[in-house]
């Protein structure tokens, strides 16, 4: 008896999804030869995503929405999202091929994706057989990041990973050696692309003939940790803390309101707009807080312990600064600390030459 | 068939998505599920997550600054 191939089986690919228009267009170019896709996505807690927008008012009129769920909206694709936050610290505090600009891990991160979406994928073909999947997909383009998606990343990418020749990059296939999915005639290396470098214009062709017109294309990707006043503050905890460590809420606050060092053992995170306010203070019970009673004026939390009453006047002062009543003589203030204990306090705001540039975070 | 309520307040996008997706894995096709959320956002993302893994939305509404999104949980996929 000859074992007839199941050339009708339904090939299926996992898909690292990130919300941007590349991981968008590799979908496409696969759906496009009948592959089933499933995509994953991971939340890494440096995710610029929607809760950045829904923290701030200025923001509310801009979409809402998170991005790779729209995305995998559009395609028609189920998505997986997964957190990842607290094992990405290691990624983070110890990247094996170090940074790129700023505080980004970008080689490190990929590999660490790639592995995550190769280990779903054996759960799955363990679980589910034939009805797992056969490899993954990225979006990733040869020469595009100058950290991550380069030539010489690329195979590195794949080893590291475990996928190996599991991994298909569809919009750079042609400048990279032939997958498993190839050789196997699951997909045709002729219909895929040979996309390179920085000129985005390849990708906005084949959006145009997929018809698609609505994506999000954030400089820089869609992590804060290419973000340089980002990973500046990031940095600026670390030494303040003298260990390179975090926590979930830590990298949170870092996305907002003005961050002002007037001393090395504290800080003041200060909110910019009700908004804002609104996220701070739900840190009060964590964080001594201070606002302004007499007129309108910002919530600040204060990370660190003031080491004076005469600290606490002036981190008080520089509140009032921001607050309505920064040019009258006297502004009474709120200290709250987290139990709830309030205290009233009169400051004279500070002037402007009273807040050294150098503070700012 | 049963239901089952998740408390996802304080919790920001993508959180309160996650948390609803590891709660439907573990319930079973027909069960339903609220989940009470702060996060505006929940009220687009959840939604758009159901639709997209085959999960019905039965009811959204907001209450003050909180938001409640009933689902009914519809055919399994492979929890991944």
């Amino acid at each position: 008896m000859t074992e007839s191939a199941p050339q009708t089986l339904q090939r299926r690919a996992i898909a690292l999804v990130s919300g941007g228009l590349d991981s968008m267009l590799a979908v496409k170019v696969m759906q496009e030869q009948g592959i089933h896709v499933e995509g994953v996505n991971f939340f890494t807690g440096f995710c610029v995503e929607g809760h950045t927008h829904a923290i701030r008012k200025k923001d509310k009129d801009k979409n809402k929405r998170n991005n790779a769920l729209w995305v995998a909206e559009q395609l028609g694709i189920k998505l997986h999202i997964v957190d990842i936050s607290e094992e990405y610290k290691d990624v983070v505090l110890n990247p094996k091929h170090g940074y790129g600009a700023n505080l980004n891990p970008c080689l490190d991160c990929k590999i660490f994706m790639v592995n995550k979406a190769t280990l779903m994928l054996n759960k799955a073909r363990e679980l589910a057989g034939e009805k797992g999947f056969d490899f993954i997909i990225t979006g990733e383009v040869v020469g595009q990041r100058p950290k991550s998606q380069r030539k010489e990343t690329m195979p590195i990418i794949s080893r590291e990973s475990g996928a190996d020749d599991r991994l298909l990059r569809p919009l750079s296939a042609k400048n990279l050696p032939e997958t498993l999915p190839e050789r196997e005639g699951w997909v045709d290396r002729g219909q895929l692309h040979d996309f390179s470098g920085r000129n985005r214009k390849p990708q906005m062709a084949l959006a145009k003939r997929f018809g698609l017109d609505d994506f999000a294309q954030p400089a820089g990707g869609c992590c804060f940790l290419t973000d340089e006043s980002y990973s500046r503050k990031l940095a600026d905890l670390w030494q303040a803390r003298n260990e390179r460590r975090y926590e979930l809420d830590d990298i949170m606050l870092l996305k907002v309101g003005r961050h002002i060092r007037p001393a090395p053992h504290y800080k003041l995170i200060i909110s910019r707009e009700e908004g804002e306010n609104r996220f701070l203070e739900g840190y009060r019970y964590q964080f001594t807080s201070i606002t302004t009673s007499s007129c309108p004026g910002p919530l600040a939390l204060i990370d660190g312990k003031l080491a004076s009453d005469d600290e606490l006047r002036q981190a008080a002062a520089i509140v009032a600064r921001y607050s309505k009543g920064r040019t009258d003589d006297e502004v009474v203030v709120e200290v709250r600390d987290p139990g709830g204990v309030v205290r009233q306090l009169p400051v004279r705001p500070a002037t402007p030459d009273q807040v050294s540039p150098e503070w700012m975070v | 068939m049963s239901h089952h309520e998740l408390d996802a307040r304080r919790l920001l996008c993508p959180m309160p998505v996650i948390k609803t997706q590891n709660q439907v894995n573990a319930l079973r096709q027909g069960d339903t599920l609220t989940v009470i959320c702060t996060d505006p956002g929940a009220l687009n993302d959840i939604p758009a997550w159901c639709r997209i893994n085959g999960h019905t939305v039965l009811e959204t509404r907001e209450e003050g600054h909180e938001v409640r999104v009933t689902l009914e949980i519809g055919e399994p996929s492979i929890a991944l």
